[in-house]
């Protein structure tokens, strides 16, 4: 008999199709896993409302729970829980750091330009980095560049 | 109009349609951006707007016995559309662009800002969260407005011009619908007047504050219309240019 814990760790296998080092529990965008008769309902948030990899991101939850045996799975993806970068595991912001891609500071909701300017760099650890872009490769990064290190890398947007 | 359900389907379909087609327009940019930075930044905040769209529209179609986004989105004409005068207007120079993303941007955050706490649930949800993402293009639009003003005397010129040619078509932002008290009264939604308000206070500091003037004595009613279907001669061209793919497949999966 399979429990709710069984879930949230199956979904562990679950990455995040732009990050593929990061489940979509250390993401933070599972808001809920509830089971009842044999059903199980996982509650999905988007990072970003145009977020063009939710539709995938619900098919892939799916898949990977059916091929792990759980079956009569349905995700809904709403707007109840609002999805911030708070939201982030430490161990997922340690595995962004690890892929090259600057981990949000934690803003508590509040942020400002600065939050998203001051950023250390994921190779050297240098705090001297510059910001490039507010907008980057896909709608949650933003481009910077370090002083120190001179490497051009990308940071996770804080939202 | 007559319920207060007709109100606010029509309050939420010109809110959508100005995100669709400033969206639009703001992608117009992609591939063409004065600098690689900004033609990723126009397209990042034009996935955003229609993002922000294709949720409304969802709200629609969930609660309020709407078609699906894609289809109340491609297959309206000009005329069926309420978007706003300002976000039609074709992209121009990037002065142009620019101003009008600082203009639109500045409005859209009061605006969600206040409908985050309006009591129709589907829609105060959905707002806390793109209040967030516009703070972005705030935040965009902002810097550039102010490093333009510090640049060349030809960059804070053409800035300033834009600022005279689009601040009186920026006020059709705030064109209200029919009857729009209702939703006032019935979901706390505040008033198109006091958005105009609150936006027109924010961007006069801003403005002021970087050495650029207003304009006075303009035309506030000449631009306006869009709520009831009434467009410029750009617009229609723009959807049938958006809808070209949708139409030759409408059952294309992606």
């Amino acid at each position: 008999m399979s429990t709710i814990d069984d879930v949230w760790k199956a979904l562990e296998q679950v990455m995040d199709p732009e990050i593929p080092v990061l489940s979509v529990v250390d993401l933070g965008i599972i808001t809920g896993v509830e089971m009842e008769n044999e059903q199980i309902r996982i509650s999905l948030t988007p990072t970003f409302a145009g977020c063009p990899a939710i539709r995938y991101i619900e098919n892939s939850i799916v898949e990977k729970l059916n091929e792990l045996g759980f079956q009569n799975v349905t995700v809904k993806t709403t707007f109840d829980v609002t999805w911030t970068s708070d939201m982030i595991s430490d161990k997922g912001r340690e595995l962004l750091k690890n892929f090259g891609l600057a981990p949000p500071k934690k803003h508590c909701g509040n942020i400002s330009m600065k939050t998203a300017e001051q950023v250390t760099c994921p190779y050297c650890g240098s705090q001297n980095t510059d910001m490039k872009s507010l907008f980057g490769s896909t709608l949650c990064r933003t481009l910077h560049e370090c002083r120190a290190c001179l490497q051009a890398f990308e940071g996770f947007k804080p939202i | 109009m007559n319920t207060t359900l007709e109100i606010l389907t029509k309050f939420l379909y010109k809110t959508a349609d100005d995100q669709l087609i400033i969206g639009h327009r703001n992608s117009e940019w992609t591939g063409i951006g004065p600098i690689l930075e900004e033609d990723i930044a126009f397209s990042s905040i034009a996935q955003d707007k229609i993002g922000h769209a294709y949720s409304i529209y969802s709200i629609l179609h969930e609660q309020l016995n709407q078609g699906i986004p894609d289809i109340i989105g491609f297959t309206r004409n000009e005329n069926e559309f309420w978007s706003c005068q300002l976000v039609e207007h074709p992209i121009g120079e990037y002065d142009f662009s620019l101003v009008r993303h600082f203009l639109f941007d500045n409005a859209e955050f009061i605006r969600f800002n206040e409908l985050s706490n309006c009591t129709y649930e589907p829609l105060a949800k959905l707002s806390n969260k793109i209040k967030g993402e516009i703070k972005y293009h705030v935040f965009h639009a902002d810097s550039w407005m102010s490093q333009l003003a510090n640049g060349t005397e030809e960059s804070k010129n053409r800035i300033q011009i834009a600022i005279n040619t689009l601040l009186p078509i920026a006020f059709s932002i705030f064109e209200p619908i029919e009857n729009e008290s209702e939703l006032q009264t019935n979901f706390s939604i505040t008033s198109e007047l006091e958005l105009q308000t609150k936006w027109f206070a924010l961007i006069s500091e801003k403005l002021n504050s970087w050495g650029y003037s207003l304009p006075i004595n303009f035309d506030l009613t000449q631009h306006l219309g869009g709520r009831n279907g009434k467009h410029t001669p750009f617009l229609q061209p723009l959807i049938v240019e958006m809808t070209e793919v949708f139409r030759l497949d409408p059952e294309a999966k992606w």
